[in-house]
């Protein structure tokens, strides 16, 4: 049973200097327990498609096309009520920078409480216990003390966890990140991927990790789906992706993240950068920067399976049997 | 030969009482003023045509410690010296000139590149003042630095809000280069870059190097950068170093405890699907930091003596040099 099933989304943004088509046609499936990693540069358009499965786009953005099933009830043109119902009940989401999430002037507390009373009729003290039950279970110590706290008074990575804990408060069945590691440093990354890992195994939640960083997903998701230019050019199990990746988008990518034991070698590099959304050439996005791109690129490639559950829009991919050959 | 050498370097920012607080201890509150110590007590050096990666987490003074090596705050105790003469000496005397050979390179472009000039401004200004160039041949100066930095030159009339964020990195690059410097401190240059621009500007850091025999301190809390660029890896904790040794063998074999707690926690492409482990425990603060051993209370193998005595950094191997306690006891 998929938890969120996205097909053909389109959220463009209706700005004065033209449409930006920030996700153009993307296709998900996320099933129950599964960690689906969504990589891709700025301005590719992962964050636009988490904001667009919890409803969260102001104008001059809208989803002009598509559909979004929580299982299986479609999100797309609900009404705001049913959205609300959902969101921080069914859906949760952890954005990068958890100030922006906390209210810096409400205590840590009223918060947590304010989450938990709006989707259930509990009574303050017992709603009280959840949330210090909550901050322990990511790892904060003396948590009914810490309860009386405001944000400022937090540590950056502490915040992220006060964030994450009040994510996972109704025990969501999808949880959406949205770059949350990204602002700490290393040996706190690796304590929040160790907690979140451990709480989505525990409860079952399906989470969409959005990041730039390949490596955070090599080791946390099992599948991963990579981003260009408001589109998925490939998607498929961590493992083969990396270890063959389809498109020329991933094996750049991969190729240019420095190595283990590869000191001093240089390193592949894309050449030129990102287009601007609202100058996208017709046809592959990508097949400006590509190596293999010739005259069948100027068409759109569609998303074409390729077997074991992987995909890649691209005509010319980087088959296997071919490296052989 | 050393091309900088540092020898006890700390450096204190003390925030004084303010009125409120004299006040009260007029009447015996025994207030004190806030005292950082940023960077304690440092010792490095640096040779001709090295490359040198500086690690730490936030808050543990390396952008400090580059600023102080690159001479734009001095320390508070201790030396640095650059080809032998003390850097505080070459700033009063007639030898400022030699101190163009250190440059700067900042995190944040947008930051450290006046918006309100021109590309060709901010890259020729420096070189014309010094006497590098005449105004006359700069234009053909300016020309062949961008292109050295693979730039169009054709954008030198633009301003910076014009490019994007690898390009801004590559003006950053451009602007230091310009005054012919042989020492360049890079602060988390490429940190801000996506992963397609950051190999772009890695690369162009390994050619400069290649073309113009650069020595270079690599600060960044990226330790795939650092293992990548670096001949020789430096790990600071809290204003203290606390290992240093040639990469390949500090990735390979790291001495400190808080080394290999950085290295297991590097999340890696070649790691599929594997359990973070945390190291437990928070960075403490600089305000008020651990006595002894800085890293005493997260470190897994903490004994009395890291709770009382400030470990030394000391030579464990040749070129190998670790602040642990643990080294004396095997």
């Amino acid at each position: 049973m998929m938890v969120l099933a996205v097909e053909n989304l389109k959220t463009h943004f209706f700005t004065r200097g033209g449409v930006i088509k920030a996700v153009d046609g993307v296709s998900l499936r996320i099933a129950r327990g599964e960690v689906l990693g969504l990589v891709g540069e700025s301005g590719s358009g992962k964050t636009v498609t988490g904001w667009s499965i919890l409803g969260l786009l102001d104008p001059p953005g809208r989803i002009v096309d598509g559909s979004i099933r929580l299982n299986g009830e479609e999100l797309v043109g609900a009404p705001q009520e049913r959205l609300r119902a959902h969101r921080g009940r069914d859906v949760a989401m952890i954005f990068q920078d958890p100030m922006m999430t906390l209210n810096p002037v409400l205590r840590i507390d009223t918060q947590m409480i304010e989450a938990i009373t709006a989707h259930e009729k509990v009574s303050q003290r017992a709603a009280r216990a959840r949330a210090a039950a909550a901050l322990a279970a990511v790892g904060i110590a003396s948590a009914q003390d810490r309860l009386r706290a405001y944000p400022h008074q937090f540590s950056g990575g502490m915040r992220q966890r006060v964030a994450i804990a009040i994510a996972l408060l109704h025990r969501p069945q999808l949880l959406i990140a949205d770059e949350p590691t990204t602002a700490l440093d290393v040996t706190i990354q690796a304590q929040i991927l160790a907690e979140v890992q451990a709480l989505c195994a525990e409860s079952g939640t399906a989470l969409i990790w959005i990041t730039h960083d390949l490596a955070v997903v090599a080791g946390l998701a099992d599948r991963i789906a990579v981003m260009y230019a408001g589109r998925i050019v490939e998607e498929g199990p961590v493992d083969a992706v990396f270890a063959q990746p389809l498109h020329p988008y991933t094996r750049g990518l991969i190729g240019s993240i420095p190595r283990h034991g590869q000191r001093g070698a240089p390193l592949v590099q894309i050449p030129g950068m990102p287009p601007s959304l609202a100058q996208l050439p017709p046809g592959c996005a990508f097949a400006p920067r590509c190596p293999r791109a010739d005259e069948a690129c100027a068409a759109m490639p569609a998303m074409a399976d390729h077997g074991q559950g992987r995909a890649a829009r691209c005509w010319h991919p980087h088959i296997p049997s071919e490296a052989a050959a | 030969m050393s091309i900088i050498a540092l020898a006890g370097v700390s450096k204190r920012f003390v925030k004084p009482l303010d009125l409120a607080a004299r006040a009260a201890n007029l009447f015996g509150a025994g207030l004190h003023d806030v005292v950082i110590n940023a960077v304690d007590g440092v010792s490095l050096s640096l040779d001709e045509g090295e490359v040198v990666g500086l690690v730490g987490e936030s808050g543990c003074g390396k952008s400090t410690l580059g600023r102080i090596i690159a001479g734009l705050i001095p320390p508070s105790e201790g030396t640095v010296t650059f080809r032998g003469r003390p850097l505080a000496e070459l700033a009063a005397g007639p030898g400022r000139d030699a101190l163009l050979k250190i440059q700067m390179i900042f995190q944040d472009p947008m930051a450290s590149l006046n918006p309100r000039m021109r590309v060709q401004d901010i890259v020729g200004e420096a070189p014309v003042v010094h006497g590098i160039v005449t105004r006359a041949e700069l234009a053909r100066y300016v020309d062949a630095l961008l292109a050295r930095v693979g730039l169009d030159a054709d954008y030198k009339r633009r301003y910076p809000h014009q490019f994007s964020g690898g390009q801004r990195a590559r003006i950053g690059i451009a602007r230091a280069l310009a005054v012919k410097p042989d020492f360049l401190v890079c602060d988390e240059s490429v940190a801000s870059l996506d992963v397609s621009i950051k190999a772009q500007v890695l690369n162009l850091f390994m050619q400069l190097r290649a073309d113009l025999g650069l020595t270079y301190l690599f600060i960044s809390h990226d330790l795939g950068v650092v293992e990548h660029i670096s001949d020789r890896t430096v790990i600071m904790y809290l204003g203290r170093l606390v290992e240093i040794a040639p990469t390949d063998e500090l990735f390979r074999a790291p001495n400190h405890p808080y080394t290999q707690a950085l290295l297991a926690n590097v999340p890696r492409l070649e790691a599929r699907k594997h359990r973070f482990e945390a190291v437990k425990g928070e960075i403490p603060s600089p305000l008020d930091p651990p006595p002894g051993c800085h890293f005493h209370p997260r470190c897994p193998f903490a004994f009395d003596r890291c709770r009382n005595e400030r470990p030394a950094l000391k030579e464990i191997a040749p070129d190998r040099w670790s602040a642990c306690h643990l080294n004396d006891a095997a």
